[in-house]
């Protein structure tokens, strides 16, 4: 439950949104794609409250963000960004637990029950033997890993997933996607940025495309991850295909050089799956 | 038999439990261990001076007053040189120790920096300038902890109000703003060196290198108190500490308003800093090293870091007050023994744990 209404931001008087709306429903999976620069995490922040907006309102799970507290909207929404170091070694175990803070209470607050939370969601990632590691010493995807696992412990009803799969191997990437679907199906409203579109297509029951700071499509992925869609954000440099009944988004350059090689598809070695390697899904 | 699952179901309480695989039990008995430490350090700084007397004397002369016993009856001069010196002097240095490592912790933590210690903005520079004000212009100033109290917080004020803007204070520009400030501030010390007739410049020169000299039992009546109640607050944000540490917008998304915590932790940092500084002088390295000494025992956990921190200041400072007051006849200023036995851990730290402390 997300309904965001003609979002404007500038950063220090450069206008980055100029009139975002969308809305999102309970339990759908909604992908926010945009070429770079196009104001995702800045859209995300806004919605965050982490930088006030000069127009427009966000309501989350039927409350407006702009009348809650700090306290109150970590409740409502969890935020996994994009990159993020801490200077002090946690460990791993430590940082999932630092999901649980907004329902702890008390003097130290940290029951037994937060801990059990913060190892469980360690383990539907199935990455539990990363549990003693110091959290900024593992690599770029580990931590992604890490952050998502701190998202599902601070059990929200709406997630804010900033790039989730950005840093992640290929098998990593799906299950990402795969358990962003399970925890949709528990009714919650995910908000995913994603600069791939085939996930998109492919996990996604909504749509939300930004270009140059307002919406440019908006819709059920079959709907708005077309030719005509892309060619506003990346030129022409996509096209749209069928793989046994999986739309494939691919390069064009790719595309037509396979095309006068005189059709050898599908997959001719590594040259191609070296190029997406998401094609294996669809095979 | 109920002893121990009392014992366990007090800990669960305040949040501190075995279960989990999160290590706790170990840390707490880090910790008791620690307290244990610095209770005997104390004892047996307490028998140690240039006067001799024997253990035995000590030790009873400690227990009438504890006790409420018959004070009359103790010889005259054990009674003033334990009583009257060596313990107000002893739980000053605890009380000034936990202080600046408990300061030191959480500035580390709040600026997401761990090399960043408690005068970072500025307090040192304040409160020297304060307490010169005060040797060199007796008449106007009456004493000289007051305006290095008063200068230490109005300079850490000062930074403050010079990197907010816009509902925000950015740790880069209060880091900045905390070296600006620090620099005019030292800048009218020297002046006011310039100024100084000789003895007064000697006074000057004395209290920047920090000491106990004149501790008494005001002192302690002053200070223990107050660092005790800020200890247990900070002791009390400190998960909100841990949050903190991780960076604002983190902070943001799990809850907890980096504008307010930031605030009340510095306030309370800042105050208990200023008010050590302004009691002993400016006392170097403790609030820098005590902090990493605790995390390389306990990990990041501020939970278990702060109370750490607290007791190692506190003997760290009893061990260096001790050599300073036993090493030669005359006296040694305590900020000068810190120094020379902090720089070489903490380069044995950089050289032997860097990776593991600094990322």
């Amino acid at each position: 439950m997300l309904h965001v209404q003609d979002i404007r931001f500038g950063y220090g008087g450069t206008p980055v949104l100029s009139g975002v709306s969308f809305s999102v429903g309970k339990g759908e999976l909604c992908g926010l794609f945009g070429p770079n620069g196009s104001g995702k995490t800045t859209l995300f922040k806004c919605c965050l409250r982490f930088l006030n907006a000069e127009r427009g309102s966000v309501l989350m799970n039927g409350e407006d963000v702009e009348q809650c507290t700090v306290e109150h909207l970590a409740r409502l929404v969890a935020y996994v960004p994009q990159e993020h170091r801490p200077p002090f070694p946690y460990l791993v175990r430590e940082v999932v637990l630092m999901g649980r803070t907004p329902h702890l209470g008390g003097f130290f607050g940290v029951k037994r029950r937060d801990k059990e939370i913060a190892m469980d969601a360690l383990a539907t990632l199935e990455i539990g033997d990363l549990a003693d590691r110091p959290y900024n010493h593992l690599s770029g995807g580990q931590r992604q890993m890490v952050l998502m696992a701190r998202a599902i412990a601070q059990d929200t009803p709406v997630l804010f997933l900033d790039e989730p799969t950005s840093a992640l191997d290929f098998q990593n990437q799906m299950r990402i996607w795969q358990i962003m679907r399970d925890i949709a199906g528990e009714g919650k409203t995910i908000l995913a940025c994603s600069h791939d579109p085939n996930h998109v297509a492919w996990f996604c029951d909504r749509v939300v495309v930004v270009g140059s700071g307002s919406v440019v499509a908006e819709g059920r992925p079959e709907d708005v991850i077309s030719e005509d869609v892309l060619a506003m954000i990346y030129q022409d440099a996509c096209t749209v295909r069928m793989l046994d009944g999986v739309r494939m988004v691919m390069p064009r350059c790719v595309a037509e050089r396979h095309e006068k090689q005189g059709s050898e598809l599908p997959l001719r070695g590594r040259s191609f799956t070296g190029v997406f390697g998401e094609a294996d899904a669809g095979t | 038999m109920t002893e121990p699952r009392d014992f366990n179901s007090l800990l669960k309480k305040f949040g501190y439990d075995t279960a989990g695989g999160f290590d706790e039990g170990r840390k707490i008995a880090v910790l008791l261990g620690l307290a244990a430490v610095l209770l005997a350090t104390a004892s047996v700084a307490v028998v140690l001076g240039a006067y001799d007397i024997t253990v035995a004397d000590v030790y009873k002369t400690i227990l009438v007053h504890l006790t409420l016993g018959d004070v009359e009856g103790l010889p005259k001069l054990h009674n003033t040189i334990i009583w009257d010196i060596r313990v107000p002097r002893i739980i000053l240095a605890v009380s000034v120790g936990g202080a600046l490592a408990i300061a030191g912790a959480v500035f580390q933590g709040v600026f997401r920096n761990p090399l960043v210690e408690p005068y970072i903005l500025g307090v040192s520079s304040g409160a020297a300038f304060g307490a010169a004000l005060g040797i060199v212009f007796p008449a106007i100033f009456i004493s000289i902890q007051m305006p290095a109290f008063a200068f230490g917080a109005l300079a850490v004020t000062l930074a403050y109000l010079l990197a907010r803007s816009r509902g925000e204070t950015p740790i880069v520009t209060l880091i900045l703003a905390g070296v600006i400030i620090g620099s005019i501030f030292s800048a009218f010390v020297s002046l006011l060196k310039y100024l100084a007739d000789d003895t007064a410049l000697r006074e000057i020169v004395f209290w920047l290198m920090g000491g106990f000299y004149y501790a008494t039992w005001d002192d302690v009546i002053l200070l223990a108190p107050v660092v005790f109640i800020c200890f247990i607050v900070l002791w009390a944000l400190s998960w909100k500490l841990n949050i903190l540490s991780m960076g604002d917008d983190e902070a943001r998304g799990l809850g907890v308003n980096p504008e307010k915590y930031k605030f009340v932790v510095i306030a309370l940092a800042t105050a208990v800093t200023a008010f050590a500084v302004s009691l002993v002088g400016i006392i170097a390295w403790v609030g820098l090293m005590m902090p990493h000494a605790a995390r390389m025992l306990l990990g990041p956990d501020n939970r278990f870091v702060i109370p750490a921190s607290l007791m190692m200041g506190g003997c760290y400072l009893i061990v260096c007050d001790t050599l300073a007051r036993t090493l030669t006849s005359a006296e040694i200023p305590v900020g000068i023994l810190t120094s020379i036995l902090g720089a070489p851990y903490l380069c044995y730290l950089l050289r032997n744990k860097g990776r593991v402390i600094f990322g």
